[in-house]
This record gives structure tokens, sequence and C-alpha cells, in this order.
């Protein structure tokens, strides 16, 4: 068991309808955890999803550690 | 200091413009994004924005960095605006010198084509019918191409 953070953004915020969130979980993996997190949430559709750990982009397979801070991020639309 | 920002506050080029005027310049080219009224047929009457700054401002310098490496420039910077926005306002600012004009069109180019494609800002359009969505992030289950989730 890993202790995370979790912070949501934009439309998957609006959808857990909280934008972080302090959690215990068994996924050793940051895809894992989003695989754990969909069951609870039943995220919306929203096309592809990045993920970044500690502020930086990572793959789906990085493993999950103690104290990571984990920010899903859905497809952006700045400009 | 980074190449990259994000403010609240409305942003003002002429401020922004000094930061990169520079001595061996003999071009500066800009861009600005407005807020417009309509978006793909329909009436829009404001826009939030919201950022995810800590990797925001990483990745947007990353941009930048990257313009000043592949092209020979003086200065480029950019700033994204976040919050509220009404039509009309400046959304997003790019500025580069160099000392010649293609250079500076070609990275001004460049850094806006890759910060909206990579940085981490979402937009949410408001609606004249008082709906609201968010940009990129309304698909149809249909249109999902597979494998386009996470495992």
């Amino acid at each position: 068991m890993v202790a995370i953070q979790v912070e949501y953004f934009a439309v998957l915020r609006e959808h857990v309808g909280h934008a972080r969130e302090h959690l215990t979980t068994t996924a050793t993996t940051v895809g894992q955890l989003y695989a754990e997190l969909d069951q609870r949430y039943a995220f919306p559709e929203v096309g592809r999803v990045k993920v970044a750990v500690n502020d930086e982009f990572r793959d789906w397979t990085s493993p999950l550690q103690d104290g990571d801070f984990v920010v899903f991020i859905p497809p952006v639309a700045g400009g | 200091m980074s190449h990259f920002g994000f403010s609240r506050e409305p942003l003002a080029p002429e401020r922004y413009r000094a930061l990169v005027a520079d001595p061996v310049a003999g071009g500066y080219a800009s861009f600005e994004g407005w807020v417009r009224n309509h978006n793909e047929g329909r009436g829009v009457v404001r826009l939030e924005y919201e950022g995810y700054e800590a990797l925001g401002i990483k990745e947007g310098n990353r941009v930048v960095v990257e313009a000043l490496a592949r092209f020979p420039l003086a200065r480029a910077h950019c700033v994204h605006r976040l919050g509220v926005l009404d039509i009309g306002d400046l959304a997003v600012w790019v500025g580069v010198t160099a000392a010649h004009r293609d250079a500076a069109f070609a990275a001004c180019r460049y850094i806006i084509d890759e910060v909206k494609s990579r940085v981490p800002i979402w937009k949410k359009e408001h609606y004249a019918e008082g709906d609201s969505g968010w940009i990129n992030c309304e698909v149809q289950p249909a249109d999902a191409p597979a494998g386009s989730v996470p495992p």
C-alpha cells in the first residue's frame, strides 16, 4: 500500500466534485491507479488522458511510490 | 528565469514586450490569442481557463527553450491568462525577437502551436444558450479511437 495525493483539473475536477484527495492504494502503477479511480468515479469519456507524477509527465506504466502527487491530464486546450 | 508564465490579471502586452527587447534584434514578432464570440457555430459569451501551473510553467518553458534552440533568436517569451475572460480579452501572448524577421515569424508560430497542444491548460466555453463545455474533452464514445484511454 502507498499513500498518495491526487489532484483533478477541469472536466475531471467537476466530475469528481473535488480538486484534491489523499488516498492509500494497492495500485503499483499510475495506470492501475487510474483504473481503480475510474471504478470509483466512472470518469467521463474525454479522449486521450495523460498523467503527471510530482509535476512531470510520466508513462502509464510508471511505478507509484509513497508520497507521490498524481495528476490526470485530460486533453488540453490552451490559446 | 522561466520563459513562460501564467497571469490571473489582464495581460499587458506593452509590459511583456520589454521582456524580449534586445540590442541585437532587428525584428519583433508577436502573437495575441483573443477570446472570440463564437466557436463551431455556437455563440460564446465568456471563457474560463484553468491551468496545472506547476507543470504548465515547466512545459511552457520547455517549448520556448526549444524555439530558442531551433531558430536564431534573440529572446522569446510566452504568457497565458487564467481565470474568467470576456469576449475580446487577451488569452495568450507570444513575443519573439531576432536579428532577422524569418526566424521571428517562424519561432512565434512554433511557440503558439506547441503551447496549445502540450501545456496543461483547459478552456471552458460558456454559450449564449446558457450551457458550457470543456473544449477538446467532449467526446462521443463512437469517436474515441481504440486504445485512446489508459490501461
